[in-house]
């Protein structure tokens, strides 16, 4: 019984720990803002939900602390992640309207091979 | 603990280098996110539950940050 319990918190934590890992190497390597914005959310969700839950079940064996208390801050974490991810992607929109405002027709055509290609030259 | 202790650095990574301020700020919270997973690591490896209130409270005081640094870069003001 001992061994089956040992062997789903060992699973459960090699699960958060993966998840936090793919979400901060996501945020590194991914190429615009708008993508990094996706990938930290599997950390804070499934790499900590599943932490948590390990967590819960590591205290509940060893008897120390039986009542669920952490899954007050999974509880926190999966409201608050939504919130947060929408203010940063408002503040990211509005820097990305400012810094680069709506372009006129013709450009000197540096970039843009599509378009110059198919225009009016 | 080691491979979020490696996470941490590559939020770190991304805090320090990114290229705009949302970057900044998504790195934070990644960070905020990391140090709570490995606080709760932590304490499971000395078998106390004493860290979990300093998760608690990190947890708390990185979603106010978030929210805070958001609103900033958003109105360039944090109380209107």
């Amino acid at each position: 019984m001992s061994w089956v319990y040992a062997i789903a918190l060992v699973l459960l934590l090699a699960a958060g720990c993966f998840f936090i890992l793919v979400g901060s190497l996501g945020l590194v390597k991914l190429s615009e803002f708008f993508k990094r914005l996706h990938a930290p959310t599997k950390a804070s969700t499934l790499g900590v939900g599943c932490v948590l839950a390990a967590s819960v079940g590591y205290h509940m064996l060893a008897g120390s602390d039986p009542q669920p208390r952490e899954l007050l801050i999974t509880a926190f974490l999966f409201i608050t992640a939504p919130i947060s991810a929408h203010l940063m992607a408002k503040a990211a929109l509005s820097l990305h309207m400012a810094e680069r405002p709506p372009q006129p027709a013709d450009d000197e055509g540096s970039g843009e091979p599509r378009i110059s290609g198919t225009q009016h030259e | 603990m080691h491979l979020v202790g490696l996470a941490m650095l590559l939020a770190l990574y991304r805090l320090l280098k990114g290229p705009a301020v949302p970057d900044r700020i998504l790195a934070l919270d990644t960070l905020f996110v990391a140090a709570i997973a490995q606080l709760i690591l932590f304490g499971m490896h000395l078998g106390t539950a004493v860290y979990f209130e300093a998760a608690l409270v990190i947890a708390m005081l990185g979603f106010v940050g978030t929210v805070v640094l958001s609103k900033y870069v958003l109105r360039r003001d944090i109380v209107e």
